[in-house]
């Protein structure tokens, strides 16, 4: 029981808070404003849970297994969370159906922390559903927008249908070893050809989660078409978790096809990044350039994944801690902007260092840290990306890398030079940026100034790892 | 060893200072901010006295021999075991008399400015910067760690290009600070390479751990590095002289050196701090700092003392026909320098002999320091009261300024190597270890140090005497206090650094060295020198034509030094012509055509794909789906029929 109580903290924590949600619902006594600082409480109280009782261990006969990197990623998912509850407060507090957002947000928040943790393909499936239904609902939720509407159902189409393949996949891992078990399948995998099927069946739903190109049509729609903590929910949250049980995938469970997963990743790992770069360079929406830009770094994640080595789980579970700062950071200045002024498009951010210098270098902060420019946190995370990467991969390969690196420079500096050095005849009118997201940002800032400079953080995922 | 954590605060309090400073100082007390960071620095000078003077009688030396101590280490960042990026602080002989000579010329600048710059609307802008860039010098030389130093001389060289633009309003300002930067960076690339083949067959990027390794002949790691090679020449050589390159880059070293000149845009005491006592040898202390390193790599040993020598000469014969006051002393900072870094190179490491030439390159950083401090900070007087760099306006100063001018002529005699001035000990035990090691260099120094007496008394009598001062309108005095008591208290340390038995504290190997005077030996470099003052009287103490019409009779060779040798013109032409044109150009032509015209078609591509599938939204989702179903059948062919 305590074995249960502990292992499964981090779940029965979030379950606990979507139920007192539910029942303060049922209750309709309380504001939007009071709601917000509740969720926003209950979340710091989980980050800071997240650090104490934590245990090793698997629970229901190897279906759910944790550790103590396990409980470390689920946690910077929580902090990812937290932070959106207070970038969005904007939009929060609008919001008609504030208490069912975040019983869903966080639903999905829950089936990512049984993601992470799965032990065996069936929990593996279940968990990722309850990781994604509830976020094609979260993209409805700009109710009287059709474009939300849109997303909402080509996200949950594309998710079907991705679902579809993926079942099909476990059905032939079944199929071809005789196991679902985690544990079991590195033992009968032996790379025949039936397998390799059943496993790149598998990969394509891992890559439609992702945004691996080929697999990432419905990214840019249903990031401009969903509410603004919906996309970032999915760019940061939905990508780190997903990452991460990359990780065990491919590792652990299906170590022994490590000779074709090498050269699958090298080759989409230099098509996401390409495809993900050069859409990106002429992209004019913000959140469609953002949705560009997050493929372009999911691919960077890719090339450390090519280490096959505790080196490559260390490097991306600190890139996607900097990457929640910093992609969080950039999603709220857009979300904030887009919410006060309805503008979306990089000709609009012309001259915005004039009239809100604070959200002006909150935004080149995140942008120099998701472009990789030294001191920020973001040149770190990529350096260590790729150096894990060139341990494994070929010189041509770490090539390659670089100069998409040095393309990506480009196009986020564009929207930098915009703000910063472009005039603008009327300029965005000077905008209140409330107190929970002055807060947010100012954490995120630090966060992305911080996570570089100070070594044991990184040290300490590596002890992790 | 007592607890020595405070020596942090040494290095510290000068960021404390650019901190407030730079965030509060401007809106909330410009006027106080320049009282604020000298009282900062006063503490963090103390410190490090005390520090200095802790290592050197106290706790420096075991068993007669003064060691290199670790007093403090931070792991920054670690690559793999033994690679790490550390934060720390080596105490050795070069730190502990560098800790003497940063903080106090950094505190007399700050007291000289106090009055020199009163009135300025950027003042709390301007001793931020002092403070930032009193920081990173102490920082590097501080550094325990290779990539440390790096982090702080990449510091070091922000600060100065922007105290170098600090009238930024002043285009020939703007041009200075990013020539300087320009050329230091271009250095620094070196530099960083050099570092990356010196750590790499070190396996470590800790001084003391890259000097056991690799300055052993006997080490495995040394031994690599020897014979390692490339194109020709050993892994171990390529790597200092790398090193080398970038500290050539920030002490101005020939061909590097052309960003120095410019550099006297920046207000006077910067000049006298950054570009003349501190910044400028932090490529001296770099080839100390690894000498034993370069000892084993002979033929760059011997290449540092030869551009050393070549430097020296080069940039006396220029600072003999320049006009601007501070562009005289901008090339004979040039010289001196050249001077520190042939010592090093003829120290005779190579031939076992005792190293002379390290603690007098050692000894004269110290002493040109001081006296070199003194001689900007005294024209910077002089400018202050005339309002112009140029020698033509100046003459007959010596009765309005006399405390300017008593103190301007102790530098000159230090400068000058005229006994019993501080400049004369250091110079006399240069020369003393070229005459023993390397014949050529030890003529090439002692024709540049007389002439090195011609140019200064030149200069001295051109603004103290020559013509009759004639000013226009009303005068304010010779500077207050603040500007005045620097000069007197630098003109003290330039009679009297000289006494200090510096082979007692400063030597290559750590073990003290008995310090000789060879009365014999410095008869013919005093008396060249004595002999060129007297030709510098005779030409320029009063107005006469004698002056000019040396000149016109050496009318080609003139023109060419006072052109600077066209150095400057051959970078152009290097740059403007060769470079814009053989690879600017194409580069560019690159971009425009198949950079762009990828980019143009991928963005054709794109529309004309939302082109065709416009109008049809409920049709996107389905053929999302074809391509994730196309996609996964092409991975699986690709993967289980194609490429196994």
């Amino acid at each position: 029981m305590n074995d249960f109580l502990i292992l499964m903290k981090p779940e029965l924590a979030v379950t606990v808070i979507i139920f007192l949600l539910l029942f303060i619902k049922l209750g309709k006594g309380m504001s939007n404003g009071n709601m917000l600082l509740l969720i926003q409480g209950l979340l710091l109280l989980n980050f800071a849970l997240g650090f104490v009782l934590l245990d090793e261990g698997s629970l229901f006969g190897g279906l759910y297994k944790t550790s103590l990197l396990m409980a470390f990623q689920k946690n910077l998912l929580n902090l990812g969370v937290f932070l959106i509850s207070l970038l969005f407060a904007d939009w929060f507090k609008k919001s008609e159906h504030l208490p069912e957002y975040f019983m869903l947000m966080l639903s999905a928040l829950l089936g990512m922390f049984f993601l992470i943790s799965s032990g065996n393909l069936l929990m593996f499936y279940l968990s990722l559903e309850l990781a994604s239904i509830p976020v094609a609902a979260m993209a409805n939720f700009d109710l009287h927008k059709k474009i939300s509407s849109e997303a909402a159902m080509k996200m949950i189409l594309s998710s079907a249908f991705s679902s579809g393949i993926l079942l099909f996949g476990i059905s032939l891992v079944y199929g071809a070893t005789g196991t679902i078990s985690f544990d079991e399948l590195p033992a009968v995998i032996n790379g025949g050809g039936l397998q390799v099927m059943a496993f790149i069946f598998l990969f394509a739903a891992f890559a439609f989660k992702l945004s691996i190109v080929p697999f990432h049509f419905w990214t840019a729609d249903v990031y401009q078409g969903s509410p603004a903590p919906t996309a970032a929910f999915l760019s940061v949250i939905s990508k780190g978790a997903f990452a991460f049980i990359f990780l065990t995938a491919l590792y652990k469970v299906f170590q022994p096809l490590h000779a074709t997963w090498y050269n699958l990743i090298m080759v989409l790992a230099v098509v996401t990044m390409l495809v993900g770069n050069l859409f990106a360079l002429r992209q004019q929406q913000i959140r469609r350039f953002l949705a560009f830009s997050s493929i372009a770094q999911v691919g960077f994640i890719l090339v450390a994944l090519l280490s096959n080595s505790p080196s490559g789980t260390t490097a991306i579970v600190y890139f996607v801690l900097i990457y929640i700062f910093s992609n969080l950071a950039a999603f709220a200045v857009a979300g904030t902007i887009e919410s006060q002024t309805g503008k979306t498009t990089v000709n609009d951010y012309k001259g915005l260092y004039q009239s809100n210098p604070f959200l002006c270098w909150m935004m080149a902060l995140a942008l120099f840290s998701l472009a990789g420019v030294p001191p920020t946190a973001g040149f770190f995370g990529k350096l260590f990306l790729i150096t894990a990467g060139a341990e494994q991969a070929s010189y041509l390969f770490v090539i390659v890398v670089a100069l998409n690196l040095v393309i990506s420079l480009y196009y986020y500096l564009r929207i930098v030079r915009a703000m910063f050095m472009d005039k603008n005849e009327h300029p965005l009118p000077v905008m209140t940026v409330q107190f929970p997201v002055k807060l947010g940002l100012i954490l995120c800032a630090a966060g992305i100034v911080l996570t570089g400079l100070i070594s044991w953080i990184y040290d300490y995922i590596q002890l992790l790892s | 060893m007592p607890n020595t954590t405070y020596i942090l605060l040494i290095v510290f309090l000068p960021l404390a200072a650019f901190a407030i400073l730079g965030l509060f100082g401007r809106k909330h007390f410009n006027q106080s901010s320049g009282l604020i960071a000298t009282s900062l620095l006063l503490v963090s000078a103390a410190l490090a006295f005390y520090t200095a003077y802790g290592y050197f009688f106290q706790y420096g030396k075991t068993g007669g021999i003064y060691q290199k101590i670790i007093v403090f280490k931070y792991t920054w960042l670690s690559f793999s075991p033994g690679m790490s990026i550390d934060m720390g602080v080596l105490l050795d002989p070069i730190t502990a008399m560098m800790l003497v000579v940063v903080p106090f010329i950094s505190l007399m600048v700050h007291i000289y400015s106090l009055s020199y710059l009163k009135g300025e609307t950027r003042f709390a802008t301007y001793y931020a910067f002092l403070g930032l860039f009193t920081f990173s010098m102490l920082g590097l030389v501080l550094s325990s760690n290779i990539f440390q130093m790096y982090f702080f001389w990449e510091l070091v060289g922000v600060s100065s290009f922007l105290l170098i633009g600090f009238y930024y309003d002043k285009p020939s300002a703007v041009a200075a600070c990013k020539k300087a930067f320009i050329v230091t960076r271009f250095a620094d690339l070196g530099f960083l390479i050099g570092i990356l083949v010196l750590s790499f067959y070190a396996n470590s990027f800790d001084f003391v751990t890259i000097i056991n390794r690799l300055a052993e002949p006997n080490a495995p790691e040394a031994q690599a590095a020897v014979a390692a090679s490339f194109m020709g020449v050993s892994a171990l050589s390529w790597g200092v002289a790398l090193v080398f390159i970038g500290g050539a880059g920030k002490s101005a070293m020939f061909p590097l050196h052309i960003w120095l000149p410019d550099a006297m845009e920046g207000p006077t005491p910067v000049s006298a701090l950054i570009h003349a006592a501190t910044m400028v040898v932090a490529g001296v202390f770099l080839v100390a700092r690894l000498y034993h390193v370069f000892s084993m790599a002979h033929p760059v040993l011997h290449t540092v003392g030869y551009i050393g020598a070549f430097s020296a000469l080069f940039a006396a014969v220029i600072a003999c026909t320049q006009t601007d006051i501070k562009r005289v002393l901008a090339y004979s900072t040039m010289s001196q320098i050249g001077f520190m870094m042939f010592a090093l190179g003829v120290s005779g490491a190579s031939l076992g002999q005792n190293e002379t030439g390290f603690t007098a390159g050692m000894f004269h950083l110290f002493t040109h320091a001081m006296f070199k401090a003194l001689l900007f900070l005294g024209a910077g007087a002089v400018i202050h009261y005339i309002h112009s760099n140029e020698m033509k306006d100046m003459g007959g100063l010596r009765k309005h300024l006399p405390i300017t001018h008593a103190t301007f002529l102790i530098a000159c005699l230090a400068i000058a190597g005229i006994p019993p001035f501080a400049g004369f000990f250091s110079k006399e035990e240069i020369l003393l270890a070229a005459f023993e090691h390397n014949k050529l260099i030890f003529y090439v120094a002692i024709l540049t140090s007389a002439l090195t007496a011609f140019y200064m008394f030149r200069l001295y009598f051109k603004i103290f005497w020559n013509k009759e001062a004639h000013l226009h309108g009303e005068h304010h005095g010779e500077g207050g206090f603040a500007m005045m008591m620097p000069l007197v208290v630098l003109a003290l340390a330039a009679c009297s650094a000289g006494f200090i038995p510096f082979g007692n504290f400063v030597t290559a190997d750590g073990k003290p060295m008995p310090t000789e005077l060879h009365l014999t030996f410095s008869i013919a470099p005093v008396a060249l020198a004595l002999l060129a003052i007297v030709t510098a009287a005779w030409l320029y103490k009063n107005e006469t034509g004698k002056s000019a019409k040396l000149a016109a009779s050496l009318n080609g060779f003139y023109k060419a030094a006072y052109h600077k040798f066209y150095i400057d013109e051959i970078y152009v032409f290097i740059t403007q012509k060769i470079i814009f044109n053989l690879i600017g150009r194409p580069a560019a032509w690159f971009d425009k055509n198949v950079v762009d015209g990828m980019v143009n078609a991928t963005a054709d591509g794109t529309g004309l794909l939302s082109e065709k599938i416009k109008g049809l939204q409920s049709g996107k989702v389905q053929q999302y789906g074809i391509y994730f179903l196309a996609g996964v059948i092409g991975l699986a062919v690709l993967f289980i029929y194609l490429w196994k």
